[in-house]
């Protein structure tokens, strides 16, 4: 039973990581998990992509949890406590249990994965490379770096921004410090998944109305995609227009763009469970904490210093600079409704 | 409304062109647009008239190819 799994197991080193959880009895069937092949880039500074043979990996488990991971490890728990590489090391002490019959032993299948990981890696460079030029992935994974307490406080903070007090982004040594040590920073792992948990509310919202059918999700989702590329677009358009001199990068109005899918879900998913009235009062409720939220967040990126700190600044630019924060805040409600409206007849 | 993402490409390839094929001589001159009626202190923020003339300049010279500056004919 073992001898015919080898050469399955030798096709699937290309993954990155391999999950193999027997129980060692010869009626337990064998799962081979795939995980996620990722074509990311990492920098030259980080540490060097290996794949994982199946050799390497039940040889040495503590060294196949440390060398398997192709991200830079941004959690604060020390990588061999993570669950995620308790599989690694369940499959190190069972590997101990394997007859004497290892792949080093049939020089055929040995040939095969070494075959297979030079051009699986010789691929994986050759992805990496090109789609470092599109997709500036180390820059997204400072935006994802964050943990519970950051998205509970950043919840809360979305749909109550009334006693928060401090704003501002705290820097270390010229770089913002990552979203999970300070609340105020940007992320995208909030807009991401209130997009997706909106995607699917709204499935469910036509579905009460007897109108669902699966095309519709995909209708809602590329239809609320296209208005928030079409809202950043403006915004960046805007921001040239009036050449105001900030760091707000791209992917930072990005962020600041899906954090209305918060207020969106909550009003929706009130409407479904109490009524129209409920969905009203709720979205009304978020509505404003948006756009408190996203007017306290833009004061201190876009308006000058001064203006900043609520002093009276005359003058055209600045006045400018204060319409268009409005602008940008008063664009959230409108957005929120319109995406909801017709999902709560 | 059920957008998608082809109508988006479809949008953005349509503006552009009709930024491109603004014509110079016949239309942005007159209407005071021209490319050398960008004037402008050089230690004062540019304007925002200043800022739509760029862009449109630019997505000019980037979609046509043109590589001379062009001049609004003289009155």
């Amino acid at each position: 039973m073992n001898d015919s799994n080898f050469p399955l197991c030798s096709l699937l080193t290309y993954s990155k990581k391999l999950h193999l959880s027997t129980l060692g009895s010869p009626e337990a069937t064998t799962t081979i998990e795939l995980v996620q092949m990722d074509y990311t880039a990492t920098q030259s500074g980080f540490r060097q992509r290996k794949l994982q043979p199946n050799m390497r990996q039940r040889n040495s488990s503590m060294d196949g949890s440390e060398g398997s991971q192709l991200f830079e490890d941004t959690s604060r728990a020390a990588p061999g406590t993570q669950a995620g590489y308790s599989s690694n090391q369940q499959a190190g002490p069972q590997a101990a249990g394997f007859p004497g019959q290892s792949i080093l032993s049939d020089p055929m299948s040995n040939l095969a994965m070494a075959y297979g990981s030079s051009l699986a890696s010789q691929g994986r460079e050759m992805v990496d490379k090109n789609l470092d030029r599109f997709l500036p992935i180390s820059k997204l994974k400072y935006y994802f770096a964050v943990d519970t307490v950051y998205v509970g406080k950043k919840l809360g903070l979305l749909v109550f921004p009334y006693m928060h007090e401090n704003w501002e982004v705290s820097y270390q040594q010229d770089t913002p410090v990552a979203p999970r040590f300070d609340v105020n920073a940007p992320d995208l792992y909030i807009p991401s998944m209130s997009f997706i948990t909106y995607v699917l509310v709204a499935g469910l919202a036509l579905g009460t109305q007897n109108k669902f059918s699966p095309e519709l999700l995909g209708v809602q989702a590329s239809s609320a995609l296209v208005w928030l590329i079409m809202e950043v677009l403006a915004v960046l358009l805007s921001l040239y227009l009036v050449t105001v001199n900030t760091d707000l990068t791209t992917i930072d109005l990005l962020a600041f763009s899906g954090y209305k899918y918060v207020g969106m879900i909550i009003g929706v998913v009130a409407g479904l469970m109490f009524g129209r009235p409920a969905y009203y009062l709720s979205l009304l409720w978020c509505c404003a904490a948006i756009f408190v939220f996203m007017i306290r967040t833009l004061r201190l990126k876009l308006l000058s210093e001064a203006a900043a700190e609520g002093r009276l600044v005359r003058g055209t630019r600045n006045q400018l600079r204060m319409y268009l924060t409005m602008s940008i805040a008063a664009a959230q409600p409108i957005f929120m409704y319109w995406l909801t409206y017709h999902l709560v007849r | 409304m059920a957008f998608t993402l082809y109508s988006l490409h479809h949008t953005a390839v349509l503006c552009t062109n009709a930024i491109a094929v603004l014509h110079e001589e016949r239309f942005l001159c007159k209407i005071g647009w021209g490319a050398d009626q960008r004037v402008g202190g050089f230690g004062d923020d540019p304007r925002i008239k200043a800022q739509v003339l760029n862009l449109i300049r630019s997505v000019r010279t980037v979609m046509r190819g043109q590589k001379s500056v062009f001049l609004c004919p003289q009155k």
